[in-house]
């Protein structure tokens, strides 16, 4: 039942330094961090291995020096990895003419900057309009466009100001509208929200939550902020020094991290955000129940539900009874009791 | 105490010394030496040694003009046909400024249409403003203008007008094109920068003469030399500017699809743009600079006045022309500085034509206006003569005044400063024997960059002594030494001040910005009258040209100091004077070498100018070259100005590394 998947990365690696392609191969494809460290390469991508399907958010999170930039940036080709393979749609990206990746990034892909990357001399409408008048797209018809994506947005009134008269949170809005201009497939979101405010950035996750639950597009974020990645993604890569160290759901990575470091980041989230009432479940034993809930509701958004009834409910996934959830449960998993 | 002075001169400090000191005693016994050795060779270098350089290059010259040929045409074509490329729109900006449209030649010239009135002109240029920036902007050029045509300069100020309305456009394009090409391949950015050093440093009457050989007396031989000598910076900015286009909106630019040419004009150079107009602001200065300068060549306009007034010592006719540039100056600067820092309002979506450009529709509106009264009434076509106010008996009075009241306090200054500092630096540097300069630069390189910079620094000194230039080479660096000796001395305490004071900063910071703007044939015009010709004369117009680097430098590199830093000493307990002295000027010191680096950059370049007011330099060499259109002498003479420049260039940026790596300031 997985989706098809859209990108399709198999050992991915960017090492920087003196003829990179000809010390890799002189270490069979797979020098470690010592062999690299002699060298004196830089490994900022290592060995990656990635399968991004159709329609899930599949969010990169590591510190800075992680290579999750540099990884993006090979995945939009925008750098050429030094070695492996990367496959958009099954077309091998990395072997495609000029021509025809101009083309792909225009109809298929958009990306979100960090640092919003908005062209100064340009309003707000001209900026967002930007990637369809590079295709050429008569004036009218790309204004029209730009218009219905500043107001999915919400910047509407803001059109004919300037990049440096908004605010960053505003700015960012643009680029989102402007990334969005194109009905991309594929989005890539590059830290878009680390250059802002705290509350800010909250405010945009929900923005950003919303329009992914209307567009449901695929996605690749980037992130070196934990709490967001446990939010927004369907499943997090976690990366460091180059490599990959685990890819899982949020769920997964709480309860099993694989490595320490994983399990660093892990600690202090709060359980109750992160597993789904289909993990603490028990049987149905055909009981008597206060109602029904989705299965994949996290135990914190049910908890007040569950808690202030006194029978357990019916947990329903793809429209069938799985099991119940009773008030004990969901309380182990509040005050951090027992096994998960 | 004997082991205090020990360590004070161990290591580097201890080589410098010894430096100085064996130049030093070089210098001064030479000529006893040569006496006593009857070794001729070591005050002068030998005849036969000289490299006959100025024939082969006269001679390549002349085979270039006479004989060059590229199959289907010959040199002599090619550059006639950027002679007419360059006249054409000359003529047409010449004809809308001065001349007037006519048909025919000579005689049976008939004019169909006059030039633009002078009221049109200065609508224009007001209207200009007004968009640029506001009314202020908009007051301040109309003025300078209406200055022009009441003080009777209109005609040459439209002539020197012209030839900077042409300029600069190649200029600028000329610039942009190689700077996006250095820009996109960066092995022609290593080849191009060596030669836009030179095009920067070679002294511009050296190229004159070449110049006058390929496109003849005349305006476009003026044209030429001012372009050549206005773009370079254009070139850099260019690069710099894009370079420094953040990568997320490159990045931003290729992820949307751009082709090479979209990402250069919709994405690169629109980014890039208040950069981009700093360059055409120096493009704007520099032209007008050579503008002044090459009226010498036949540009004519207000140079050529200013020009012709030094020579018949006619005072007041010299000041006015020469405030007629410097008024100029201004309104260009200003004007070009505005589109700079122009930030474009919303776009207008009026309807109509007149709605949308009230501006240029009124424009339009005058011009024809002020044409058509103007052939009933001529006073609106040009400014009637008998309405223009002449200051030329009033300055030439003042001059007189200062010269009768204070000729002996004047003369006494120049006296004072040529006996006891200008003289004595003379004998020292015209005193050190060729050989041994060639090898105290070596040396001196060496000990800073390895044989990297030794070697080359050797090899520049050695092509001036291999030339039978060096006399006249150590007098350009004696000038040029001591002039950069005082204009730091003036320049760094005004600088130190203005970076720790606003209010200073504002005073100085607006005076040295107009110093700034004056073209530096400006200079010579008060320093002549007060102290007439000769090396004093000189130093004083090379100091005052080149004083604003200095100010500059220390002042920002005082202000770039982290405030922690300061704030660090204040919390130590150092006084005012030991926050000076302990941190602040340590910390400085890399940004003061810069500006000293500078400062003899633009010593050098004037000191080829003060030729005219009689130094017996290598201006003077380059200068008497022109005059007798010797290609080879103006060349190699002009080169061995660059190459000082270059030397000089090359040792202090590596001071400056010194420092700011045992400052910390960079690994």
């Amino acid at each position: 039942m997985d989706d098809p998947v859209m990108l399709d990365c198999r050992g991915v690696w960017k090492l920087y330094g003196p003829a990179p392609a000809q010390f890799l191969k002189a270490h069979g494809g797979a020098p470690d961090a010592g062999a690299l460290a002699r060298a004196g390469m830089i490994g900022a991508v290592r060995d990656v291995n990635a399968r991004i399907r159709a329609g899930e958010c599949f969010v990169i999170m590591g510190l800075s020096g992680s290579g999750k930039s540099t990884l993006l940036r090979c995945m939009a080709r925008l750098i050429e990895p030094t070695a492996g393979e990367i496959l958009f749609e099954g077309r091998d990206l990395l072997a495609m003419p000029e021509r025809e990746l101009i083309a792909l990034r225009r109809r298929k892909m958009g990306m979100v900057f960090q640092h919003f990357a908005l062209l100064p001399h340009l309003t707000v409408l001209q900026n967002v309009a930007f990637p369809l008048d590079v295709q050429g797209i008569e004036r009218s018809k790309r204004e029209a466009r730009a218009r219905e994506m500043i107001a999915l947005v919400g910047l509407e009134g803001r059109e004919d100001c300037f990049p440096r008269e908004l605010s960053g949170g505003q700015q960012q809005r643009v680029g989102i509208a402007r990334s969005l201009a194109v009905e991309p497939e594929l989005w890539f979101l590059d830290e878009p929200f680390s250059a802002l405010d705290p509350l800010i950035r909250r405010e945009m996750q929900d923005e950003f939550l919303r329009l992914q639950s209307m567009l449901k597009k695929t996605i690749v974020f980037i992130t070196h902020d934990f709490d967001e990645a446990i939010r927004l993604a369907d499943r997090i890569a976690v990366m460091k020094d180059g490599a990959i160290v685990q890819t899982a759901t949020p769920e997964e990575l709480v309860l099993n991290p694989a490595t320490d470091y994983v399990a660093e980041f892990t600690r202090h989230i709060p359980r109750a955000k992160v597993l789904r009432l289909r993990t603490i479940m028990e049987p149905d034993t055909g009981g008597a129940v206060a109602g029904e809930l989705p299965a994949d509701l996290t135990v914190a958004e049910a908890a007040a539900r569950i808690e202030a009834a006194a029978l357990p409910f019916r947990l329903i996934e793809a429209g069938r009874p799985v099991g119940i959830v009773g008030r004990q449960a969901v309380i182990d998993v509040l005050v951090g009791r027992g096994k998960p | 105490m004997s082991g205090r002075l020990g360590r004070w001169l161990r290591g580097p400090r201890l080589f410098w010394i010894a430096l100085f000191a064996l130049t030093w005693a070089l210098s001064t016994w030479s000529f006893p030496l040569y006496k006593a050795l009857g070794a001729r060779w070591i005050i002068r270098y030998p005849k036969a040694w000289e490299l006959p350089l100025e024939g082969w290059l006269s001679a390549a010259m002349k085979w270039l003009v006479e004989e060059a040929s590229f199959g289907l045409f010959t040199f002599r074509d090619l550059t006639r046909a950027i002679a007419a490329l360059i006249e054409a729109p000359y003529r047409l900006v010449r004809a809308a400024l001065i001349d007037g449209f006519s048909t025919g030649y000579g005689q049976q010239a008939e004019q169909w249409a006059p030039p633009l009135s002078w009221l049109a002109v200065i609508f224009i240029v007001v209207a200009i403003a007004r968009y640029a920036q506001g009314w202020r902007l908009a007051a301040l050029v109309g003025g300078c203008f209406l200055y022009l045509a009441v003080f009777g300069q209109w005609e040459s100020a439209m002539v020197t007008l012209a030839s900077v309305l042409i300029a600069v456009p190649i200029g600028v394009a000329g610039g942009l094109a190689l700077g996006i090409a250095a820009f996109r391949a960066p092995w022609f950015e290593r080849a191009l920068r060596p030669l836009l050093d030179l095009m920067q440093t070679v002294p511009v009457f050296a190229y004159l003469v070449p110049i006058l050989f390929l496109f003849g007396f005349g305006p476009v031989s003026a044209l030429v030399a001012t372009v050549i000598y206005a773009m370079p910076p254009m070139v850099r900015v260019t690069t710099v500017a894009l370079q420094s286009v953040p990568h997320e909106v490159t990045d931003a630019g290729r992820m949307m699809g751009c082709t090479r040419r979209q990402m250069l004009w919709k994405v690169l150079v629109p980014s890039a743009m208040p950069t981009l107009m700093v360059g055409v602001n120096q493009v704007i200065m520099l032209s007008l600079n050579m503008v002044i300068i090459a009226s010498m060549i036949g540009a004519g306009g207000l140079g050529f006045d200013v020009l012709a007034a030094l020579r018949r010592l006619d005072i007041g006719g010299g000041i006015e022309a020469g405030l007629a540039i410097v008024v100029m100056a201004i309104a260009l600067d200003r004007l070009s500085q505005a589109f700079a820092t122009r930030q474009a309002g919303a776009p207008l979506v009026a309807q109509g034509v007149l709605r949308r450009h009230p501006w240029l529709v009124t424009v339009i509106l005058v011009v024809l206006g002020t044409g058509l009264v103007g052939l009933f009434f001529p006073p609106v076509q040009s400014y009637p003569e008998s309405a223009t106010i002449t200051t030329s008996a009033f300055w030439a009075g003042a001059i007189e005044w200062i010269n009768v009241n204070f000729f002996d306090t004047l003369e006494r200054i120049k006296t004072f400063l040529l006996t006891w500092l200008m003289l004595p630096i003379k004998r020292f540097f015209t005193g050190i024997p060729w050989a041994w300069g060639i090898a105290a630069m070596g040396l001196a390189g060496w000990k800073l960059g390895g044989w990297r910079l030794g070697l080359p620094a050797a090899l520049l000194t050695g092509f001036i002594a291999a030339s039978g230039l060096w006399g006249k080479a150590m007098v350009t660096v004696y000038l040029c030494g001591t002039s950069v000796l005082i204009a730091s001395l003036i320049g760094i305490p005004l600088g130190i001040w203005a970076g720790q004071s606003e209010r200073a900063n504002a005073v100085i910071g607006a005076i040295i910005d107009t110093l700034q703007t004056l073209p530096s044939f400006v200079y010579l015009i008060p320093v002549v009258m007060l102290f007439r010709v000769g090396d004093f004369s000189a130093m004083i117009a090379v100091v005052l040209y080149a004083l604003a680097p200095a100010v500059r430098y220390a002042a920002h590199g005082l202000r770039s100091i982290d405030a922690q830093m300061i704030e660090a000493g204040k919390v130590a307990g150092c006084t005012r004077r030991q926050l000076l002295w302990r941190i602040k000027l340590p910390l400085a010191t890399p940004a003061l070498l810069l500006g000293l680096n500078q400062t003899i950059m633009l010593a050098l370049s004037m000191l080829v100018i003060t030729a005219l007011v009689g130094t017996r330099d290598l201006g003077q060499e380059v200068y008497i070259a022109l005059t007798k259109a010797n290609t080879g002498q103006g060349i190699i003479a002009g080169l061995s100005v660059a190459f000082i420049a270059i030397a000089a260039d090359r040792i202090i940026s590596a001071l400056a590394r010194h420092a700011r790596h045992r400052l910390g300031l960079e690994a």
